[in-house]
């Protein structure tokens, strides 16, 4: 975990929040004792007055009343003054919602009944132990505050450096590479190892915490994109040709020639997914567990040079010079949803972590905030030079570069923000960008190498160790990568609704029947078609063979409705044999009766 | 010889039952017959043979009874071994037999004499036995009843352990976890002096000195409440229950009268406390009264989605026909349609200023959000539509209103063509052509209203409304029936009006500020590319911080836009360059940039072509988009098969066209899709292909005990594995059903388990 930034604060604009967040015991405390006072007194006063009223009837009830309550107080020595289980605040409840609850069903449905109200105790018990266990999730994102009449924008990253500690200090830096052009980087999913890609082939990977430098080499060719793979041993570049995968050594493990002018990558942990755009508009999906293309989709809409993937349902997002943003699943040869964002090309496009809203950037120098679920935007912003790349952190700020300068935008979908909330100038034109998880940094690759920035509240501050652990050590990445192979998702199962699974399926026989035969290759159900044989000395003339045709179709036919009849008298003569044994049980019938007419 | 047989004949008539007597005196009237031609005649072998015969047959006769094997005197064909036979030797031995002998001897006392008759009066004879298949059914059933008792003692505990989460076999285990010490250890006693010690103390302050926890009577103590308490509860449940059914008798005693002035009083009343109580609520308690401002809000979406007040009922059908002659009637139906007017309604929430402009910019907003069958205009008359009411301004309708007696045999024209799809086309246009003259006209009437400057509200008409008698509806009956209901609504319909009523200030000052827009509102259509752009510059002249100041100036292109988007709605339904031209906020940007981007290389890679294709894509992107959208649109749409064969059937020639019927015949039209999900979204396409990878893996029917799918999503939907849940609740869920311990015997249960169960 990251030290928040600005734990030791020397400077005024740089430093945690004064008061402490509010936790939910603090408000009980507060709260509790004081409900309980009033609560008392107001029993106690009740209490009184009954026993005044009372004393006057029988007094002797009263005496046993006092004897049980010294009893009571007895018992266990002291009281406990906040009985019972600690109650959960109703707001961290929301936040670890299930699935909605369905009606109660009608009564007589006890199987039925008790079911539902078995999964309905489970799930509440979930959602409470979830909201409890939100308490081992201490870390607090730090932030930036400026002085009166000053903007938090106008604080150089020097000085947020020199305000926070040493360790986060020294994440603010600099790497001068002017030599093989911009770079292009990729933070691995624990946020430790950095991977860059310069234009000119330069392709390196450090552990940028440490400073250490895993491996370095040049490729000879032009570099369109670098990516992690599901753990920090594998990398796949994108060079000018195809598409290779490299291990943390350097060491080349394959070259896909399959996929060919990607320009762009994506990588769906989940899935082990890696997702390419090429420049010939293709949409490639490669499962880098087997080493399988699951799909490969023209998009039809030429170059792709914008990507993005949505981490919520996987779905990738593309942007096309056409103003539009496309939507993309491995299942489906044509964009799930197309939106018109833009008057000019789509130049950038990035999706929230939650899944919720989507941000874009076009030549027409605007910047749109959309809501993915219901495609509608949500704020336009003006910016004066339009910007270049965009990148979301995992709290939800914004980055935007514009040329040479950077922007970092906060809660820029609630509100309508007028200013950055930290900006930046570098020496060249940005290249890529991207918020490190975990960590309130910011990697800027721009044409003169690499800049790492503190942005103060932009990476989680807890993460799930059984998810994406930077402190792990060997064992445990091991660990996981085995359960994550394990868990993996496939495919099949992307879809712009990810709870589609849990979903009943309404479709028609007919259309499952469609759908079956789609996915196995040929009708199972279907017959075989009659071809007559050839017969000779003209026992194979037209009339003949129409007239054996005929006589096959009949027989078929024949049968059909054979099969039909018999089926329908079984079911009567079933019925009667009910109806019988249900007589013969409703009535007490003596042996006469069968003379009765 | 005679002799002989006439006593075999009584000895006959002796032993056959009294029900067989008929019958046989007929045969022994045949047999005396028989027997007086046989005296009558000389005896002869044939007949004192023939005689025996039917003498054999009649005693056959009698049933059961041996067959009488007669003395040997003469040949015979039945004939006994011995000659000796006895007389009345196959015969019962009766009572009366023996009873006479005992009469006749003196020796016999009396009193044996008398029990002996009273004997033989006696009939209650026993039952004989049942038959042995009898008994054993009797038996087989009481066995079974037996049985069945013991074992129904089970139920409980087997249902119970079916419904137990989980079972542990063997079942009487030992329970885990702290025991209490005298379970443990009997016989312990403190014998070094601490503990005796610690024990003194213990037992002075009486505390339990041999459970730590508490004794099974305490823990019964703590949880059970005082009698007292429990009676002053019992007493108040009770009261509580009378008072509930108090009050069920007298409400349901209200609802049987029915007598409908007194409910018109009643309900007035509730009225009236109603409006107070809202009154008072606005000055107390303003969340609450916002909250029942809500209720009428949704009582609004309620009304306008369902067709309660409106024309389509069967009541209202017939009173529509019934309007022309018959004043009531009239009455009825307008008062319904006001009803519905009220409800739907919408509520101007002038409370201050920051709402209204929201409204106002919500308003700018809804274009893009109505449905295309609001451009339609179809009847223009209908003003029991929302959605007409919403669309058209006071003096469009006031025009129509005018106009209708021109327009409405027209129309009916058209309603009797309809089958016609060609001519519906035509129609169209038609409507279309009226619209725009309608809106011309409407224009100029507002210009000249312009000049006279006198702008205000009219109220909305409302004997336009006779005019659509003939279409309002609602089911009499019905509402007959949901009386309560109507109740709230009339409520809610009349306060409603007064709500409007005191809000009419504010909603006046808003009409008048939003009149120039309207005023300006025009057919602007924007057919090239130039006017879009011309439209996006006044917006980008526009764009400046809202927050700052709204100058005039820049307060007049939106509206334009506004307007053209609506001109253009009107046409088409959606508004693009409005999507696409929403308000932005300007960000100043401490730090321009200075490096212009020419180290662009992907563009050089592009070429220049690329490079100017995109510098110009902007151009005719909103007409490519709404190109594609159209025909995905299309794409959805089913198509319309002409199976017509020209010459079938009739006349064929170059000239010569199927008659239409013909053609109407075999034109198939397959159902239209379900509406597509982007048909409110002007800026989207969505594609509504089906997912068929997932639909493999999804359930496709109900399993057992699901009735509905909702109660199956919800049980499924809650996640099970340890990403999501807790290690406790995941071990809970997870739980195996049946445990059993390795190497133990699981023995079935045992009678003491039950009794343990109902302890």
């Amino acid at each position: 975990m990251a030290p928040p930034v600005g734990t030791a604060v020397r400077r005024s604009h740089v430093g945690k929040k004064k008061k402490p967040s509010a936790r939910y015991w603090q408000e009980s405390q507060e709260q509790q004792p004081g409900e309980k006072e009033e609560n008392k007194s107001e029993k106690d006063g009740e209490q009184n007055k009954e026993s005044q009223q009372e004393k006057r009837r029988r007094p002797k009830k009263r005496k046993v009343e006092e004897v049980e309550t010294h009893k009571k107080k007895f018992v266990s020595g002291k009281s406990d003054p906040f009985p019972g289980p600690v109650i959960v605040p109703e707001e961290r409840l929301k936040k670890f919602r299930r699935a909605e609850k369905s009606k109660k069903p009608p009564s007589g449905q006890y199987k039925l009944k008790r079911l539902m109200a078995h999964s309905e105790v489970t799930t509440e018990m979930a959602e409470k132990q979830a909201a409890r266990f939100d308490l081992l999730l201490p870390e607090e994102a730090g932030f930036l505050e400026a002085d009166e009449g000053e903007d938090t924008c106008t604080i150089s990253q020097e000085d947020i450096a020199e305000a926070v500690d040493i360790t986060s200090g020294a994440k603010y830096f600099s790497l001068k590479l002017s030599q093989f052009g911009p770079y292009r980087l990729d933070y691995g999913r624990t946020g430790r190892h950095l991977l860059l890609g310069g234009r000119r082939g330069h392709v390196a990977c450090v552990d940028w915490q440490t400073k250490k430098l895993m491996c370095e080499m040049n490729v000879m060719e032009s570099v369109n994109d670098v990516k992690w793979l599901h753990c920090e041993d594998m990398y796949a570049v994108a060079q000018k040709k195809w598409l290779y995968i490299y291990d943390s050594k350097g060491i080349e493990l394959h070259c896909i020639r399959q996929f060919n002018d990607v320009l762009r990558m994506q990588f769906l942990p989940y899935h082990f997914l890696l997702a390419t755009a090429s420049a010939t508009g293709f949409l490639q999906y490669l499962d880098v567990s087997v080493g399988k293309e699951v799909a490969a989709i023209c998009t039809k809409t030429g170059r792709l040079d914008v990507m993005c993937q949505n981490p919520r349902n996987a779905i990738v997002h593309l942007g096309h010079p056409n103003g539009t943003v496309s939507l993309w699943s491995p299942n489906q040869k044509e964009a799930l949803v197309k939106m018109l964002c833009h008057q000019g090309g789509v130049r950038s496009v990035a999706v929230d972590k939650t899944g919720t809203y989507m941000v874009t950037s076009g030549m027409d120098k605007k910047l749109k905030v959309y809501d993915v679920r219901a495609y509608k935007p949500l704020q336009s912003y003006f910016l004066p030079a339009g910007a270049s790349c965009l990148s979301l952190s995992q709290r939800g700020l914004l980055a935007a570069a514009t040329g040479d300068v950077v922007q970092v935008y906060r809660d820029v979908w609630t509100t309508a923000v007028t200013k950055p909330y930290v900006a930046h100038r570098l020496r060249g034109t940005v290249w890529g960008l991207q918020f490190c998880p975990f960590e309130d940094v910011l990697g800027v690759g721009h044409g003169e190498g690499f800049t790492s920035m503190l942005v103060p509240g932009a990476g989680e501050p807890n993460f799930d160790g059984l998810d994406a652990n930077p402190y792990g050590n060997k064992k445990q990445k091991q660990e996981w990568e085995v359960k994550a192979l394990l868990e993996k998702i496939q495919p099949e199962l992307i879809g712009l609704n990810p709870g589609e699974l849990g979903k009943v399926d309404h479709a028609s026989f007919q259309r499952r029947h469609q759908d079956r035969v789609e996915a196995l290759g040929y009708d199972p159900l279907a017959k075989e078609k009659f071809v007559p044989r050839y017969k000779k000395k003209g026992r194979s003339s037209t009339g003949r063979i129409e007239k054996r045709k005929k006589q096959v179709a009949h027989e078929d036919q024949r049968e059909v409705i054979k099969q039909t009849v018999e089926d329908r008298m079984k079911v009567e003569k079933e019925r009667l044999e009910k109806e019988k044994k249900e007589a013969s049980l409703s009535s007490n019938t003596s042996a006469l009766d069968r003379f009765r007419k | 010889d005679k002799q002989r047989t006439r006593r075999s004949i009584n000895r006959i008539v002796v032993l056959t039952n009294a029900d067989d007597e008929e019958e046989l005196m007929e045969d022994l009237n045949v047999d005396d017959g028989s027997v007086d031609s046989g005296t009558e005649e000389p005896d002869c072998d044939g007949s004192e043979r023939k005689r025996l015969k039917l003498l054999e047959a009649i005693s056959a006769l009698g049933g059961k009874k041996k067959r009488r094997i007669g003395e040997r005197s003469e040949a015979a064909v039945n004939m006994s071994e011995f000659t000796v036979n006895a007389e009345g030797e196959g015969d019962k031995i009766q009572l009366s037999d023996l009873i006479q002998s005992a009469n006749e001897t003196q020796t016999v006392p009396l009193k044996t004499r008398k029990q002996l008759k009273h004997l033989q009066q006696q009939h209650n004879t026993l039952d004989s036995p049942l038959s042995k298949q009898e008994t054993q059914r009797i038996q087989r059933d009481v066995a079974f009843q037996k049985t069945a008792a013991e074992v129904s003692r089970w139920k409980g505990v087997i249902s119970q352990n079916r419904q137990a989460e989980q079972l542990v076999f063997p079942l009487n285990q030992e329970s885990a976890g702290p025991k209490p010490m005298e379970r443990v250890v009997t016989s312990w006693r403190a014998e070094t002096p601490l503990e005796q010690q610690v024990f003194a103390l213990l037992s002075a302050n009486k505390q339990p000195t041999l459970d730590p926890v508490l004794t099974p009577v305490e823990k019964l103590s703590q949880r059970a409440i005082s009698l007292e308490e429990a009676k002053i509860r019992r007493a108040e449940l009770q009261k509580a229950r009378a008072l509930q059914s108090y009050y069920e008798a007298k409400a349901h005693r209200e609802r049987k009268i029915k007598s409908k002035k007194y409910h018109r009083v009643q309900n007035k009343a509730k009225r009236k406390e109603f409006v107070k109580q809202f009154d008072q609520m606005v000055k107390t308690d303003p969340a609450a009264a916002l909250e029942e401002l809500n209720k009428i809000e949704v009582a609004r979406m309620q009304e306008r989605m369902s067709l309660k007040h409106q024309n389509r009922g069967k009541w209202a059908k017939s009173k529509a026909i019934m309007a022309k002659y018959d004043k009531d009637a009239r009455k009825a139906v307008q008062q319904q349609l006001e009803v519905n007017k009220d409800l739907t309604q919408k509520l101007v929430r002038s409370l201050n200023d920051e709402e209204e402009e929201e409204e106002e910019e919500a308003a700018v907003g809804e274009p893009e959000l109505m449905p295309d069958f609001v451009n339609q205009a179809e009847s223009g008359l209908d003003s029991s539509n929302p959605w007409m009411k919403a669309q058209l301004p006071e003096a469009y309708a006031e025009r129509l209103e005018e106009e209708s007696v021109g327009v409405t045999p027209e129309k009916a024209e058209m309603e009797v063509n309809k089958a016609e799809e060609e001519e519906e086309e035509e129609e169209e246009d038609n409507r279309e052509e009226e619209e725009v003259l309608l809106s011309q006209f409407e224009q100029r009437r507002k210009l000249s209203r312009l000049q006279e400057a006198d702008v205000k509200l009219v109220p909305q008409v409302e004997n336009q409304e006779e005019e659509d008698a003939a279409q309002e509806s609602s089911d009499h009956e019905e509402e007959v029936e949901e009386e309560e209901e109507e109740v709230v609504e009339e409520q809610l319909a009349h306060f409603t009006s007064l709500f409007q009523a005191i809000t009419k200030n504010s909603q006046d000052d808003g009409a008048e500020r939003a009149a120039p827009v309207q005023m300006e509102e025009g057919l602007v259509r924007i057919r090239t590319v130039e006017d879009v752009e011309l439209l996006t510059e006044d917006l980008v002249a526009a764009d400046q911080p809202p927050q700052s100041d709204p100058a005039p100036p820049a307060e007049n292109p939106p509206s334009t836009a506004a307007a053209a988007g609506k001109s253009r709605k009107n046409r088409r339904g959606i508004e693009l360059t409005e999507v696409l031209t929403k308000d932005t906020v300007d960000i100043d940007v401490p730090l321009g940039p200075t490096v212009t981007e020419t180290e662009d290389t992907s563009e050089e890679v592009k070429g220049q072509r690329g490079l100017i294709s995109e510098a110009f894509a902007g151009d005719d992107v909103v007409a490519d988009f709404i190109k594609d959208k159209r025909k995905h649109e299309d794409e959805g749409k089913p198509k319309v098969v002409d199976l017509t064969l020209p010459g079938w059937g009739e006349w064929g020639g170059t000239d010569l066209k199927p008659s239409t019927r013909k053609r109407r015949r075999f034109r198939l039209r397959s159902v239209p899709p379900p509406p597509r999900k982007d048909q409110h979204l002007p800026s989207v396409i969505i594609s509504d292909k089906r997912n068929s990878s997932i639909t493999l893996h999804q359930v496709e029917s109900l399993p057992f005990p699901f009735t509905n799918p909702s109660q199956f999503e919800s049980t499924i939907g809650a996640p099970v594995g340890r990403t999501w849940n807790s290690e406790q609740v995941v071990r809970k869920v997870t739980k195996p059903k049946v445990v059993t311990r390795l190497g133990t015997i699981i023995e079935p249960m045992t009678q003491e388990e039950l009794m343990k169960g109902k302890q």
